[in-house]
């Protein structure tokens, strides 16, 4: 099995990888891990005429923590979220996450920013993107324009991307107070048939801002509103959560495939989010 | 064509290359070092896991490009005598941790990697270190028999030392 003949660029700054872009367009593949891209090229589902490898744009691998954000290059490989110091400090939820995330092999290769811009519906990182109010920067030739991940999604495999833009940056906000992710697949490592992450800020004990997303619910990674409103201003408990879980089983229409039924799936929705909240609440009770 | 150097099992090798062949088709066809074998070829299975930069990636779903510069190992650098296996082989040979052997140098050279890291892994940890690779024979409760073994043979070795 043989991807379809290509060239091949390997710039070292962003600037040439930006160049390049914006004059290949459509022809252009941007490649970093190259775990989802790539298959799909043997495959030949994608067939790129030109790939432009980032991975010699040494400065785009970085995590930093700026402005309440834990900022993320696009070179930064899910590994390093999950043994990174820094990360651990600013997003715990990250290396809680990661060994979800295919297997070490694939971890080594595959970039945070890469699975964002695949845009797997049932894909880990576009899941948290959305509970940890996310923002993505993409890159062209002389601008870049910085979109939350509301709105950065818009169905299967596809975002607001433009052919020559680049996405240089995912960064996460760590506002939050508390956190959850619960994660059901049917062999350790695969992509989920459901996922929840909620991300919870709390006064007093009572909930002050809630975020609730699903991975694997919809053609997109997908926030639950009815969720989160059943939780806001409500003590955070085993009730409000088991309230936010009827209400997120009871908001979303899954998908069907051959891995689970839409009824399943809304099943295991309910299941998720009440597992992911009382992860959230036995975190805040420093359980 | 492109011509690249890397180092493979220790040695430089420079070679040109077409940038769409895969580095498992370039280590088995231009450099003959056919032990990396080629399965799912869409990076799923984990027969062609090799080792680069010390860390294990499926070569099935890299191109031989992107390692100019880079070090690969592949299952050809673990017995280093001909003679004698390496003790993870042995342990496999020892414990029926293969039957037809396809998938077994993935499951070789991603057991060496778990053993660096964790030189005594429970069950679970084995199980979730190898669940990326792959076996249609054994049923793994050879395979994770063999890894235990091959903890304890590595950890005997280092106190041997």
């Amino acid at each position: 099995m043989k991807p379809a003949p290509f060239e091949y660029h390997a710039p070292v700054t962003l600037s040439e990888a930006l160049d390049l872009l914006g004059a290949l367009h459509v022809e252009a593949a941007p490649l970093a891990g190259g775990q989802s891209l790539t298959p799909l090229m043997n495959l030949r589902l994608a067939r790129p005429a030109h790939i432009v490898d980032l991975n010699r744009i040494s400065d785009l691998d970085y995590v930093r923590v700026e402005n309440g954000t834990l900022r993320v290059g696009a070179l930064v490989r899910h590994a390093e979220m999950g043994r990174s110091d820094v990360v651990r400090r600013a997003l715990p939820v990250a290396p809680a996450v990661v060994p979800f995330i295919g297997y070490p092999a694939i971890r080594h290769r595959g970039t945070v920013v890469g699975s964002i811009m695949h845009a797997d519906p049932a894909a880990e990182w576009p899941c948290l993107a959305l509970a940890f109010d996310a923002a993505v920067t993409l890159a062209r030739s002389g601008s870049t324009r910085t979109i939350s991940a509301d709105s950065f999604f818009q169905t299967m495999l596809t975002t607001v991307r433009e052919p020559n833009e680049l996405a240089t940056e995912i960064a996460f906000s760590t506002r939050f107070d508390t956190w959850g992710f619960y994660e059901f697949a049917r062999r350790f490592g695969d992509f989920a048939v459901i996922a929840a992450a909620v991300a919870l800020r709390t006064s007093d004990g009572v909930v002050s801002e809630a975020r609730v997303s699903l991975a694997g619910a919809s053609d997109r990674p997908l926030r639950v509103p009815d969720a989160e409103n059943a939780m806001l201003e409500q003590p955070l408990s085993t009730e409000s959560s088991a309230t936010a879980a009827t209400a997120a089983r009871d908001a979303v229409e899954p998908l069907e495939d051959i891995h689970g039924s839409s009824a399943y799936r809304r099943d295991l929705v309910g299941v998720a989010v009440e597992r992911a909240l009382t992860q959230a609440l036995n975190r805040s009770r420093g359980a | 064509m492109t011509l690249i150097s890397l180092k493979v099992n220790g040695e430089a090798k420079t070679r040109d290359v077409e940038p769409r062949i895969l580095l498992v088709d370039f280590l088995r066809h231009d450099l003959g070092l056919t032990g990396t074998h080629v399965g799912c070829e869409h990076g799923v299975c984990g027969a062609c896991t090799v080792l680069f930069d010390g860390e294990t990636v499926r070569s099935c779903i890299m191109f031989a490009i992107q390692a100019d510069g880079h070090e690969v190992e592949t299952v050809e650098s673990l017995a280093t005598d001909p003679d004698r296996l390496h003790p993870i082989q042995e342990a496999f040979w020892d414990n029926h941790g293969l039957q037809c052997g396809f998938c077994t140098p993935g499951m070789l050279l991603a057991t060496k990697e778990l053993l660096t890291e964790n030189p005594s892994p429970n069950e679970d940890e084995i199980r979730s270190a190898l669940a990326g690779n792959i076996c249609r024979c054994t049923g793994y409760v050879h395979i994770v028999r063999s890894v235990q073994a091959a903890a304890a043979s590595l950890v005997g070795e280092g106190e041997e030392a």
